[in-house]
């Protein structure tokens, strides 16, 4: 596994606790070219227009200052967080995109970051077409995450409690039963992995391919196991017994790290989506080519654990997003069942079949798939927290 | 061959697709005067000087790199071939066939001498840079075929495994390499081509790569191109007139034989395109350190602005971010080194799953591997948020030799 930069970009509209949210992703057409601009300097916050139509709106942000600024559009109470914008350094520019139904609202600039800001009044007038509905897509987006979160404590409960079963195998020198458990129970890691990789210390413990090595780093985690269980033919030496115990101990206990930090984990819709797009690429770039699993060739079983996970996230926001683009979710429900056929071909018993007995026609098969399904879930975050 | 006065192909370009001043010239100065009149116009790059040329000449925008395996153990057989490619290689650079007339002139029972493909072309900036792989001075089985092996200068290492380095073994090494460059691939391709065929029996090709597009500006004129991550990268750049910072980080400065060389870096880089495309405009931004329309860094300012690695952004974290491209290629955060990138993007079709087989050939110049390349390369490869889009399938690391003048030839420092 690579290193990934996993979920923690910079939500840059964040609509979540918003309760004011609209349908539909159309931009609204109302002034011109629809977007509002916004020169923020160190002591003035200039808003080109103090109202528009409800619906979508775009903020078009420059920072005329000297002094890092950020832009909100905040609730009549001036405290809620309709959307934001950090992070604009001087002399740079960036667009803020909310959706906001009628009422008041306030714009604020930050310059400095620090204080309540530079605030003016906002209003956001009756919308002449959009359908106003959905007060309750905060509660669909509390519901997704918190299903997610209920998921991902299962799935590392999982991890744990399988992951002991198979260091006890492999320290007893038990290879058939820990060769059989091996896949299975890496089966949860890879459904929730970028979640694991948010933590940026435990990815590289657990799940470091012996390509990725840093020279001179020590080589620990499931893949160092693998080639133990599965040597290569030619120049391998085996661990000794108590190399066994060493590597095998430290991945139950990095596991449990795991297991700990995500007892109370909390998430946001962005990071579901952003996670599902993340599985997608580790398909495309390590799994449908092989190379994750270089020696024991189960690489369909973490295949098929990414693409469980992507789609368990994009199930929990299936009625947030159902709500805001129809045909999207068409799309994608068609695209993760087209996949799932074709994984379904190739299962063998409780697993699938070994990478190595595809044939080239049916790996472009499976690529073409999941290229197929990564492109539309690439604008799902945008749906989701617009 | 008959030794009649040659024909350019930059005499040729001139009459053929000059401006119309320079038509009309041809018809009252005749042949030698719109030779020099075209000449004039500079597409010629020099051959002779102090350095190879190809390293800090303007980067053209097409490239043609071939890694060569020396099949000899002969060492007068190989000087004599690099005194060939050598005569070869200067006339070629002035937009003449490999030796002069070498198309039509000779007799009709041979194989013309050139291959021809470039009769008519300019001569499109072209420059040809040869190099020396480690395994010249001693091969794999250890031998010393050249009687070289004690002149293997500091700089020639062999690299470490980097992380994430996934090597092809058709694309890695080699005794000898050739960079072609040219505003024309097809002028490009035919110097390698026929440098090749000078050699067979001699030298064999390991491996080649053609590259597009450059990637990175050596002079202070060029615009900063981008790469197919459509960033802009390599802004800071050493260009070709910092004297100071090509004496300091780009020639080798020792008093030996590599005095007036340099390092050839090169580097294939596949990008996973296909998922890149897929990561949010702002998340391209967050992993460049840059911003993708300006190339601006995420400090503020414009391209060329400073980045401000210090500027705190919200929640105290840095603006750039630490994991960003920018930040961690900064010649700031890597001890003051500074390189000079030389390198092309590249597309070669697709792989058998129906994926771009494309990315970056990476081309760097500097004095000394070991602290100019090492260090920067692992750090970038462990840490860089970039890295989870790239993976490296080619490399090589060649010893440049100093540039000849008239009646040298390219590595006569190394042979004498």
């Amino acid at each position: 596994m690579t290193l990934t930069r996993s979920t923690t970009t910079v939500l840059t509209a964040a609509a979540l606790g918003g309760v004011l949210l609209l349908t539909g992703c159309e931009p609204n057409q109302k002034s011109g070219d629809g977007s509002i601009t916004v020169s923020s300097t160190d002591d003035k916050c200039d808003v080109s227009a103090e109202k528009a139509p409800a619906g979508t709106l775009k903020f078009d942000v420059t920072n005329d200052g000297l002094k890092v600024t950020e832009f909100y559009l905040l609730g009549e109470d001036g405290l809620r967080i309709i959307g934001e914008v950090e992070n604009i350094a001087p002399g740079l520019n960036r667009s803020l995109t909310v959706t906001a139904p009628e009422g008041k609202y306030f714009t604020a600039c930050k310059p400095g970051m620090v204080g309540d800001g530079i605030r003016g009044d906002f209003t956001v007038t009756k919308s002449e077409g959009g359908t106003e509905v959905a007060a309750e897509d905060s509660q669909l987006a509390d519901q997704a995450t918190t299903q997610y979160a209920s998921y991902v404590k299962d799935q590392t409960e999982q991890l744990q409690s399988g992951t002991e079963k198979f260091a006890q195998a492999y320290k007893d020198g038990d290879d058939a039963e820990a060769r059989k458990l091996y896949a299975s129970v890496r089966m949860h890691w890879e459904r929730i992995e970028p979640v694991a990789e948010s933590f940026g210390d435990i990815d590289p413990k657990l799940d470091l391919r012996e390509a990725d090595l840093v020279d001179g780093q020590e080589w620990t985690g499931w893949h160092l196991l693998e080639k133990d269980l599965w040597p290569p033919k030619d120049s391998y030496t085996a661990l000794s017994d108590a190399d066994r115990k060493k590597y095998a101990d430290l991945l139950v206990s990095d596991t449990k790290v795991l297991f700990d930090r995500t007892r109370d984990i909390t998430f946001t819709p962005d990071q579901l989506s952003n996670g599902a797009k993340e599985l997608l690429n580790e398909v495309a770039t390590g799994k449908v080519t092989g190379e994750e699993e270089i020696w024991s060739h189960t690489d369909l079983w973490d295949f098929q654990a990414n693409v469980d996970g992507a789609r368990i996230a994009y199930e929990d926001l299936q009625p947030l997003l159902a709500t805001r683009d129809k045909e999207l979710d068409a799309t994608l429900k068609t695209r993760f069942d087209d996949l799932q056929k074709l994984l379904d071909k190739h299962k063998d018993g409780d697993g699938f079949v070994l990478y190595t007995d595809l044939s080239k026609k049916e790996i472009k098969e499976l690529a073409d798939s999941v290229n197929a399904l990564s492109e539309p879930l690439s604008t799902l975050t945008e749906k989701v927290v617009g | 061959m008959a030794d009649r006065p040659g024909v350019s192909r930059r005499a040729l370009f001139g009459v053929g697709a000059g401006t119309l001043a320079a038509g009309a010239a041809a018809g009252y100065f005749g042949h030698d005067s719109v030779a020099e009149a075209v000449g004039a116009e500079s597409d010629v790059v020099d051959f002779y000087g102090e350095h190879q040329a190809g390293i800090v000449t303007e980067a053209q925008d097409r490239m043609c790199f071939a890694a060569i395996n020396v099949l000899t153990s002969d060492r007068n057989e190989l000087v004599d071939l690099l005194q060939k490619w050598t005569k070869a290689a200067a006339n070629l650079s002035q937009g003449l066939p490999v030796v002069p007339d070498g198309v039509g002139g000779g007799s009709r029972m041979a194989p013309p001498i050139d291959t021809g493909e470039a009769q008519g072309l300019s001569a499109g900036h072209l420059t040809i840079t040869i190099g020396f792989g480690r395994s010249l001075f001693r091969d794999a089985d250890g031998m010393d075929r050249f009687s070289i092996a004690d002149r293997l200068p500091e700089g020639l290492i062999e690299f470490p495994h980097f992380p994430g380095d996934q090597l092809e073994d058709s694309r890695v090494g080699g005794d000898l390499c050739i960079q072609a460059c040219a505003d024309d691939p097809q002028v490009a391709v035919h110097a390698v081509r026929n440098l090749i065929r000078m050699g067979f029996g001699t030298v064999s090709t390991r491996w080649m790569q053609l590259g597009f597009g450059r990637t990175a500006s050596t002079s202070p004129d060029q615009e900063t191109p981008r790469n197919l991550f459509g960033f802009k990268d390599g802004t800071a750049n050493v260009r070709s007139d910092e004297s100071k910072a090509l004496d300091e980080h780009i020639w080798v400065r020792d008093g030996s034989w590599m005095e007036g060389g340099s390092y050839l870096v090169a580097r294939r880089i596949r990008m996973h395109i296909e998922t890149w495309d897929r990561e949010s405009l702002d998340g391209q931004e967050q992993i460049f350190g840059r911003t993708k329309v300006d190339g601006a860094p995420l400090s503020g300012g414009d391209e060329f602005a400073t980045p401000d690695f210090s500027m705190a952004g919200s929640g105290n974290q840095p603006i750039i971010p630490v994991d960003s491209h920018v930040r961690l290629a900064h010649p700031s955060q890597n001890n003051g080194v500074r390189i000079l990138r030389r390198g092309y993007n590249y597309a070669d079709g697709a792989d058998t799953r129906g994926n771009l087989d494309a990315g970056l050939f990476f081309i760097a110049f500097v004095a000394d591997p070991e602290t100019d390349y090492v260090p920067m390369q692992n750090r970038l490869a462990a840490q860089d948020a970039l890295s989870e889009y790239l993976v490296h399938t080619g490399s090589g690391l060649f010893a440049v030799p100093p540039g000849v003048q008239e009646g040298g030839y390219i590595g006569q420092s190394l042979f004498t």
